[in-house]
C-alpha cells in the first residue's frame, strides 16, 4: 500500500493545512490492514443520508409474510402488541405525514410513544432491523427480507401504499413521509463538542443557597401503601450490620413499627455454600438450557410472558415428556392464545431434558 | 419505638418471623432488661423450629446485635470465646477465587419488577445503600442488556477501523493489549437513571432510583491511539461510529471531542481484572461523562465518518421528550448529580444518635468542587466532607456527621462541579423539560426520615 514519506507528508500539511490523514507509525508490528472482504462483513451501517444501504428492494406483500413467520409472536400482528415490547406502530396521523411532526407527542395524555411516533430517519428502522433483528436470530435476514418488512411497517403507519415496494431508489421519498421527520432537535447543551452547534448553556442555573433557602418543605409525593412490598423485602436488600437495617416490608408499615427494624438475614439459597442437591443440579442445567435457547424470552418460570409459564404448561401435561418435546421442536399454535410458538431449533436430548422438567412440575 | 431503647441507646431486634408474637413481646420485655440468656434461649429454641430454614446462618450472634450494658458479668459474645477464636480455619486457595463473606448474599445487583418483560433486554441495579468508597464491586456492576449478554472466547475477538481512515485495520486482543496502556477510574450511568422518578416517586430504594450507577477503574488504549494507527481524517471525520460485536451490534456516535482529548478508551481491564462479561468482555468503549449506552460492549468496531449516525439507540431510544413535543437528540453528557445513599429509602435507622449521612457524587463535566446536605428538605444546608481521590468524571464519596433528635428529617444532596454548574431542583428541571423525558434527570433527591425511623422516597414541593 503506497504510503507518504513522512516528509512529503508534514509538507504537505504546511502548504495546505488541510491534510488530514494522520497515520501514527510508533507501533510498528501491531495490527494489519483490514482486507476488503473483512470490510465488507462488518461494515453494515446505514446513515440518514442512506449511506451503507445495500441495492435491493422488498414489497410490503412480501414483507406481511415474513412478519407473521419472525416478528409477530414478540410485536403482535400489527406491530401493537405492548407484551414484550413497546408498541411499534399507532398513534400517527396522515396529518402528522405531511408536517412531519406527531401531534400526539404534544399530548400529555397520550398513553405511551410507539417507534413510528419517535422515529424521524428511516435509515433507523432499516439498519436496526437489518443488524438486531429478529430478536433471538439477528443478522438472519436477507436484504429482501429487511427491505419488505421495513415497507410493511411503514405500511401500518399510512407512510406507505399496500402495493408498495420498498427499494434503495425510493427510500428517500420515503424520507419525506416520515410522520416525526421533523421532530428531532439538537439545540441543547448535553453533546459535547460544536458538531451540532448546540448550546453550552445548560438547561438549570441553581446556585449555592445555604440558610432558609426554600419555604418549608411539604411532602409531595411518596410511594402508596400498596407498593411497600412491590420490590421485595427490602430488609433483605441492605446489609446485616451497620448504622441502618433494611424495612421488613413484608408487614404494613407501623402495625409493628416497633420491630420494623427486622434484621436483614440472607437468604438460605443464596448464603448457603454451594452444596446443591441432585435436583437442584438438574434444574440449573435446565435453566441453562431454557437461557440457552432463549426460552425465557417469551417464556417465565412462574409467569405468563408472550406465551404460558413454564408452572401454567406443567400443570396442564404434567408426566406427557414426549408431547412436551415434540411441542418444543414444532411450535403451535391455538392452545393458549392467538400468538404463534415458532419451531424452535434445539437438539433432541435438550429438548427432552426441558420437557422432562416441565412435566416433573417445572419447580425453580 | 421509645420501649425500644435500652441504656445503650440501641435497638435489639428479633427475628419475629421465627417467634410467635407473645414470643416476640416477651423477648423485647427481657431484652430490655438486657436478659442475654433468655434471648439466646429463644433464639435456640426458634432455629430449631424452623430447621432447614435460616441454620446456614448462625442466628443469634448475627442478630443480637444491641450493645447493652451488661448486667450479668459481661457481653457473652465476649465472655464466651467462639468458635472462630478456639478452632483451626480453613486454608490457602479453598477458594481458587474467593467471593464474599455468606453474610454479605444481601448485596445483590436487582431487577425492578414489572419494568421490562424480559431478562435479556433489561437492567438491574447495583445495591448503592450498600456500598462505600467510589468503586463499585465488578459483580455488583449494574448490568443493561440489549439481546442478551455473552461470554466471548478472547482469543477469536477482533476489534476493526474502518470509514475515512487511510488505511482500515485489524486489531487481535494480544495487539490492543501490546499498545501502552492507561487505567483512569470513571462513573458509568445509565441515561434513564432516576428516570422512573420523573412525574413523581415510583420505587422504593436508592438501589432502584439510582443504581444503573458504577464506577470502576478501567485499563485500556485511548482510542485517538488507534484511530491513529489507522491514519484516520480527523479534520472531516467528526463522527465516530461504536459498534459491538454481540447480537444487538450495538451502535451509537461518539463525540469526537472525547476522543481527540484521549478520554475514549478502548478498554479491556476493569478493577485490575479483565471485564465481566456481563460488562462486555472482551472489549468496551469507555466514554467518560456521557451516558452508559455510549460504552459500547463487545466492541468490535468503529467507523470514522463526517455524518452522525441516527442509531436506534440515538434515533427511537435514549432521545429526551420536551414539552413542546419535540425530542432531543445526541444527548450524551450525564451533567452534575448525587444522592445520599445512607439514609435512603427502604432503610431502618435504629435510634437517635450519631449518623454518618453518607453519599456519592458525579459530573459527566469534571471533578466534583462540593457538596452540601440538608437535613430540613432543602431549607438549610451544611456543607459535606469529600473524600479522596476526587476525580476527573468519577465517583466521589461524600460525609457528613448528624445527630438525630429522632423527629421527622428531609434528607437531600446538591452538588456543584467544577465548571460551577450546581444540581438542579426538580421544579428548576421540570421547568424546562417537563415530566416526560425519561433520560437525564439529575435532579436531587429527598428521603424522609420518620420518627420511627423508617426512611422513605420522597419528593417536595
Amino acid at each position: 500500500m503506497f504510503k507518504f514519506p513522512k516528509i512529503a507528508l508534514a509538507i504537505a500539511i504546511c502548504l495546505t493545512g488541510a491534510t488530514a490523514f494522520a497515520q501514527s507509525t510508533k507501533y510498528p508490528g501491531v495490527g494489519r490492514d483490514a482486507t476488503a472482504k473483512e470490510v465488507a462483513a462488518w461494515d453494515i451501517d446505514v446513515r440518514p443520508d442512506f449511506k451503507g444501504l445495500p441495492a435491493g428492494s422488498g414489497s410490503v406483500a412480501k414483507g406481511q409474510d415474513v412478519w407473521e413467520a419472525k416478528c409477530a409472536h414478540c410485536h403482535g400482528i400489527f406491530g401493537e402488541s405492548n407484551e414484550v415490547f413497546s408498541p411499534l406502530i399507532g398513534g400517527t396521523t396522515a396529518e402528522d405525514i405531511k408536517t412531519g411532526r406527531v401531534a400526539n407527542l404534544t399530548r400529555t395524555d397520550f398513553p405511551g410513544r410507539t417507534t413510528i411516533m419517535k422515529v424521524a430517519t428511516v435509515s433507523t428502522l432499516w439498519d436496526y432491523i437489518n443488524r438486531a433483528m429478529p430478536w433471538t436470530n439477528p443478522k438472519t435476514l436477507t436484504t429482501e427480507e429487511v427491505y419488505a418488512v421495513t415497507g410493511f411497517l411503514l405500511n401500518l403507519a399510512g407512510v406507505v401504499p399496500d402495493n408498495f415496494v420498498l427499494s434503495d431508489k425510493n427510500i428517500a421519498d420515503v424520507q419525506k413521509r416520515m410522520p416525526n421527520r421533523n421532530g428531532m432537535t439538537t439545540a441543547h447543551a448535553m453533546w459535547p463538542g460544536k458538531e451540532f452547534g448546540g448550546t453550552y448553556k445548560p438547561d438549570t442555573r441553581n446556585v449555592i443557597c445555604m440558610k432558609d433557602c426554600v419555604a418549608e418543605p411539604k411532602v409531595a409525593s411518596f410511594l402508596p401503601d400498596f407498593a411497600r412490598n412491590a420490590h421485595g423485602n427490602l430488609s433483605e436488600q441492605n446489609r446485616m450490620v451497620g448504622q441502618q437495617k433494611g424495612a421488613d416490608t413484608t408487614k404494613p408499615e407501623g402495625s409493628s413499627g416497633k420491630t420494623s427494624a427486622t434484621p436483614a438475614t440472607p437468604s438460605t439459597s443464596a448464603a448457603a455454600p454451594a452444596k446443591a442437591t441432585d435436583g437442584k443440579a438438574d434444574t440449573k442445567a435446565v435453566m441453562a438450557l431454557l437461557s440457552k435457547n432463549t426460552c425465557t424470552a417469551c417464556h417465565g418460570i412462574d409467569k405468563k410472558i408472550v406465551g404460558p409459564g413454564f408452572n401454567e404448561i406443567a400443570k396442564k401435561y404434567p408426566g406427557k415428556v414426549d408431547y412436551l418435546a415434540g411441542k418444543i421442536k414444532s411450535g403451535g399454535a391455538g392452545v393458549w392464545g392467538p400468538i404463534p410458538m415458532p419451531a424452535q431449533t434445539i437438539g433432541e436430548a435438550d429438548a427432552k431434558i426441558i420437557a422432562n422438567w416441565i412435566a416433573a412440575g417445572a419447580t425453580k | 419505638m421509645k420501649e425500644q431503647f435500652n441504656s445503650s441507646g440501641r435497638v435489639i431486634k428479633a427475628p419475629e418471623n421465627f417467634l410467635t408474637p407473645t414470643d416476640v413481646k416477651t423477648v423485647f420485655a427481657e431484652g430490655k432488661q438486657g436478659r442475654r440468656d433468655f434471648i439466646r434461649r429463644a433464639f435456640a429454641a426458634a432455629s430449631t423450629a424452623t430447621a432447614a430454614g435460616v441454620a446456614a446462618v448462625s442466628a443469634p450472634t448475627a442478630w443480637a446485635q444491641g450493645n447493652p450494658l451488661p448486667t450479668e458479668g459481661g457481653d457473652p459474645n465476649i465472655l464466651k470465646l467462639p468458635e472462630h477464636a478456639t478452632g483451626l480455619g480453613q486454608g490457602v486457595a479453598t477458594e481458587g477465587y474467593g467471593k464474599p463473606s455468606k453474610y454479605e448474599a444481601n448485596l445483590q445487583r436487582r431487577q425492578s419488577p414489572g419494568l421490562t418483560q424480559t431478562t435479556q433486554a433489561s437492567v438491574s441495579f447495583a445495591p448503592l445503600q450498600s456500598l462505600f468508597g467510589i468503586v463499585t464491586p465488578s459483580g455488583l456492576h449494574f448490568e443493561r442488556h440489549h439481546q442478551g449478554w455473552w461470554d466471548i472466547d478472547p482469543s477469536k475477538h477482533r476489534f476493526m477501523i474502518n470509514g475515512m481512515v487511510k488505511n482500515p485495520k485489524v486489531f487481535t486482543m494480544d495487539e490492543i493489549m501490546r499498545l501502552p496502556s492507561v487505567s483512569r477510574f470513571h462513573f458509568i450511568e445509565c441515561g434513564a437513571n432516576t428516570a422512573v422518578d420523573w412525574g413523581n416517586v415510583a420505587v422504593p430504594t436508592v438501589q432502584y432510583t439510582h443504581g444503573m450507577l458504577s464506577c470502576s477503574e478501567f485499563t485500556g488504549v485511548p482510542l485517538i491511539t488507534l484511530l491513529e494507527l489507522a491514519g484516520a481524517d480527523l479534520k472531516n471525520g467528526k463522527f465516530v461510529l461504536a459498534e459491538g460485536g454481540d447480537g444487538s451490534s450495538m451502535t451509537r456516535t461518539i463525540p469526537m471531542s472525547l476522543i481527540t482529548s484521549g478520554e475514549v478508551l478502548v478498554a479491556y481491564g476493569q478493577n485490575g481484572e479483565m471485564l465481566r462479561p456481563e460488562n462486555g468482555y472482551p472489549l468496551r468503549l469507555v466514554v467518560p461523562g456521557v451516558q452508559g449506552v455510549s460504552w459500547v460492549k463487545y466492541l468490535r468496531r468503529v467507523e470514522v465518518g463526517d455524518q452522525p449516525y441516527a442509531a436506534k439507540d440515538e434515533a427511537i431510544h435514549y432521545i429526551d421528550l420536551q414539552p413542546g413535543g419535540l425530542h432531543r437528540q445526541y444527548t450524551n453528557i450525564q451533567e452534575c448529580k448525587s444522592v445520599v445513599t445512607t439514609p435512603s429509602g427502604g432503610q431502618v435507622l435504629l435510634d437517635k444518635g450519631f449518623y454518618n449521612i453518607t453519599g456519592l457524587a458525579w459530573s459527566g463535566k469534571g471533578k466534583i468542587k462540593r457538596v452540601d446536605v440538608s437535613t430540613d428538605g432543602g431549607r438549610n444546608w451544611r456543607q459535606a466532607r469529600l473524600e479522596t481521590p476526587v476525580l476527573s468524571k468519577a465517583l466521589t464519596r461524600f460525609n457528613l456527621d448528624w445527630v438525630w433528635d429522632g423527629k421527622p428529617a428531609i434528607i437531600q444532596s446538591r452538588a456543584q462541579d467544577e465548571t460551577g454548574y450546581v444540581q438542579p431542583m426538580y421544579k428548576q428541571l421540570r421547568d424546562v423539560r417537563g415530566t416526560r423525558s425519561i433520560y437525564h434527570n439529575n435532579a436531587i433527591q429527598s428521603w424522609l426520615v420518620q420518627e420511627n425511623g423508617e426512611v422513605k422516597n420522597v419528593q417536595v414541593s
